[in-house]
């Protein structure tokens, strides 16, 4: 019984480190996904038919294939293809980055959408353009509404975090198993993993919670659901 | 009309505390054979309450309940083949969503008294006739008007052969032009001999139908007596004063003869 | 330039077995997920102070840790206090606790979406709790549940390919084998996704006939 504490207190820095990279893999995947969504978002709500079009075909493909598909095709294939030598991480980072922005598009979209046309027209009224309109008027009740819907967000894409074991790259689940062969102790190893990824999850998600309940606007019905 | 009945129902002593209030202090009376008791009272006096604790879908703190001489309360019998014999019809109708008429009224045959699938079928189509609905036998629950599934309702009852049914203010949730078919039902069970207790604002209902009416508030009976009796000539103050307010709210009289 | 043969005659086959194991596998794990979401969700709203918190526990775990994590836990992990499983089976395994663990979410927040009329109505006619519990609470809780486990269903379709990452030669693991013997990565991850796209689009006209076939008037 000692081995397997002893086990894990060895263990714990280096997987620790492991879990650095995996915030940081979040963070950066999470960033891409909001800088791509919100104008992927304006795209399909006020854009013209052929960008709305091009957009739904980008969502279908990035929501429709396994995570671990797209890593493969990408990490793989597509970089190599494209002549781009990128680490495990970076590539890491654009995969998880581009299937979120589809998530988190859709996301938005259902944001701006549930807002009604009444607000555009207002903004349109006063002499706005649509782009200034969607900036100044839409985006930031829609970014409040969609608050819910990102905090699972989160947790999913921290938990897709774990399959880029799969390319190597040396965040917790690819410590985790290295260290779990060299020691024999897979079980005690594995679960502190999951222990480590439960704080993240729990933890992730508490704090994004106080950030809704910071920015919340008075008379605003968020529909709060159940996320992990 | 007073022969000597033998008692259905007897409550005896009821008390039920929710937190610090006293829903209930101290109800008895008991309903004899054939007979109707009507109660009446303002809301928040209790009334539904007391028929839950005829059924024990809640259990009262203290006090007795018995129905045709077996104890229902502090008993190690099954308190569901009780409620076989004690009917309820809520407020709210309550029928299974998931079920069409006819199912809603068989299920109870099929699922709790273990009859044949046949057997069930004719009984509910029977009570479904009772109620003037044979033609809505398919129809689910959505696609009735409240008066049809209240008076499903009664059918699902009914079907149950129960010894008494309680009403809990049956039409409060209809709207008006609905509210007749469902007491012309009610009325038809009376006649027939059921015995009932019935919770209600319908005093025109009441007065026609009522071999004794129990005026309630606050916890507490606080007038009971034939119909003819309470409506006109009432003992207590209280009783005149929430007559008087309900006359006013029904724009009839309670105190014309 | 051989590029349609290769598809056909090199990397079809074994993708096409690999897809045979896919198949296995979520014949197997989506009805048994269902069934596990149903009775951790029963547990978790009927059961007792005990099995309520055990239930609730479950679910905190297996919704709060990546599939894969419990995936190596079951493969890797138990061997080692005595209890074997092979890659087919520890992957079967770990896709019936997950989606169960999401699939009780759903069903619980149904269930407790019931008026609790209907409950006392069932009682007031003499049926046990038990009773009511299976034939008024859960056709009705069922119904309401099937978008959310629809869509969870879809999600077992997509990370049954994590499958490959306890060594199951399923869909992707194939592709990953072929792939990597004639370095052709992206037409092979290409056509693998393609299948998987057809795997969703079939599953997911399954799941909507089925919902058109219990559809009940007023009951949404």
């Amino acid at each position: 019984m000692t081995e397997n504490f002893l086990s894990i207190y060895e263990a714990l820095p280096y997987l620790l480190r492991g879990s650095l990279v995996t915030i940081g893999l979040v963070g950066g995947a999470l960033a891409l996904g909001l800088t791509l969504g919100i104008p992927m978002a304006i795209g399909q709500v006020y854009g013209n038919k052929y960008s709305a079009g091009l957009i739904s075909f980008y969502v279908w493909f990035f929501r429709g294939l396994p995570v671990l598909v797209l890593l493969f095709l990408f990490y793989f294939g597509l970089f190599a293809v494209l002549g781009l030598d990128l680490s495990a991480f970076t590539a890491a980072i654009l995969v998880l980055g581009l299937r979120s922005a589809a998530y988190q598009s859709q996301i938005f979209r259902g944001a701006m959408q549930s807002l009604g046309e009444g607000q555009m027209l207002a903004a349109l009224s006063l002499g706005m353009s649509k782009a200034k309109a969607a900036w100044h008027i839409i985006l930031p009740q829609a970014l409040r509404i969609s608050l819910p819907g990102w905090s699972n967000e989160y947790s999913i894409i921290l938990k897709d975090s774990a399959v880029t074991y799969a390319i190597g790259l040396m965040e917790i689940m690819t410590r985790g198993k290295f260290i779990a062969t060299r020691t024999f102790k897979p079980m005690p190893i594995f679960l502190t993993c999951a222990l480590i990824f439960l704080i993240l999850t729990y933890g992730g998600v508490k704090f994004l919670n106080l950030l809704e309940k910071k920015v919340r606007i008075p008379g605003y019905g968020t529909e709060r659901e159940e996320s992990y | 009309m007073q022969k000597d009945k033998a008692i259905v129902l007897r409550v005896e002593d009821i008390y039920k505390k929710y937190g610090n209030v006293e829903v209930l202090r101290g109800i008895s009376f008991e309903v004899k054979k054939g007979e109707t008791k009507v109660i009446i009272g303002p809301s928040g006096s209790g009334k539904s309450t007391l028929l839950r604790c005829i059924n024990q879908l809640t259990i009262p703190d203290k006090g007795r309940i018995w129905l045709e001489n077996e104890e229902v309360t502090h008993t190690r019998k099954n308190i569901n083949q009780f409620r076989q014999k004690i009917g309820m019809v809520f407020q709210d109708f309550n029928l299974f969503d998931h079920l069409n008429a006819l199912r809603n009224v068989e299920i109870g045959l099929i699922k709790v008294k273990s009859m044949g699938k046949d057997e069930a079928r004719q009984k509910a189509i029977e009570e479904l006739k009772q109620v003037g609905l044979e033609e809505q036998a398919h129809l689910y629950p959505a696609q009735l008007s409240g008066g049809q599934k209240q008076r499903v309702s009664i059918a699902r009852t009914l079907a149950m052969d129960p010894s008494v049914i309680l009403f809990d203010e049956p039409t409060s949730a209809l709207d008006p032009e609905l509210i007749g078919e469902v007491l012309e039902v009610i009325k038809k069970l009376a006649l027939n001999g059921m015995t009932m207790a019935v919770v209600t604002h319908e005093m025109g209902f009441a007065r026609s139908v009522a071999n004794e009416v129990i005026f309630m508030e606050d916890g507490k009976i606080i007038d009971q007596g034939p119909p003819r009796k309470l409506f006109t000539n009432p003992e207590h103050a209280r009783t005149r004063k929430f007559l008087y307010k309900i006359a006013e709210l029904y724009g009839r009289s309670a105190e014309k003869k | 330039m051989n590029g349609i043969y290769f598809i056909k005659d090199i990397v079809l086959p074994p993708l096409l077995e690999g897809t045979w194991v896919t198949i296995k596998l979520l014949v197997l794990s989506i009805p048994l997920g269902l069934l596990l979401g149903i009775l951790i969700a029963g547990g978790r709203v009927y059961g007792n102070k005990i099995i309520s918190f055990l239930c609730a526990g479950f679910t905190v775990f297996f919704r709060g840790t990546p599939l894969l994590v419990q995936l190596f836990v079951i493969y890797y992990g138990l061997p080692s206090i005595g209890v074997y499983f092979s890659p087919f089976a520890a992957a079967v395994v770990g896709f019936v606790l997950c989606s169960g663990a999401y699939h009780s979410e759903y069903i619980r927040g149904a269930i407790q979406s019931i008026k609790s009329g209907q409950m006392m109505a069932a009682q007031a006619l003499g049926m046990s709790k038990f009773k009511a519990i299976i034939y008024i609470i859960f056709p009705q809780a069922l119904r309401r549940a099937l978008p959310g486990c629809s869509n969870e269903i879809v999600y077992l379709v997509k990370y049954s390919s994590l499958a490959f990452m306890v060594t199951c030669i399923e869909l992707t693991g194939a592709g990953k084998i072929v792939a990597t013997r004639y370095f052709r990565y992206t037409e092979v991850f290409l056509v693998i996704g393609i299948i998987y796209l057809l795997l969703v689009s079939v599953v997911t006209k399954i799941l909507s006939m089925v919902e058109k076939k219990l559809k009940i008037p007023g009951l949404e």
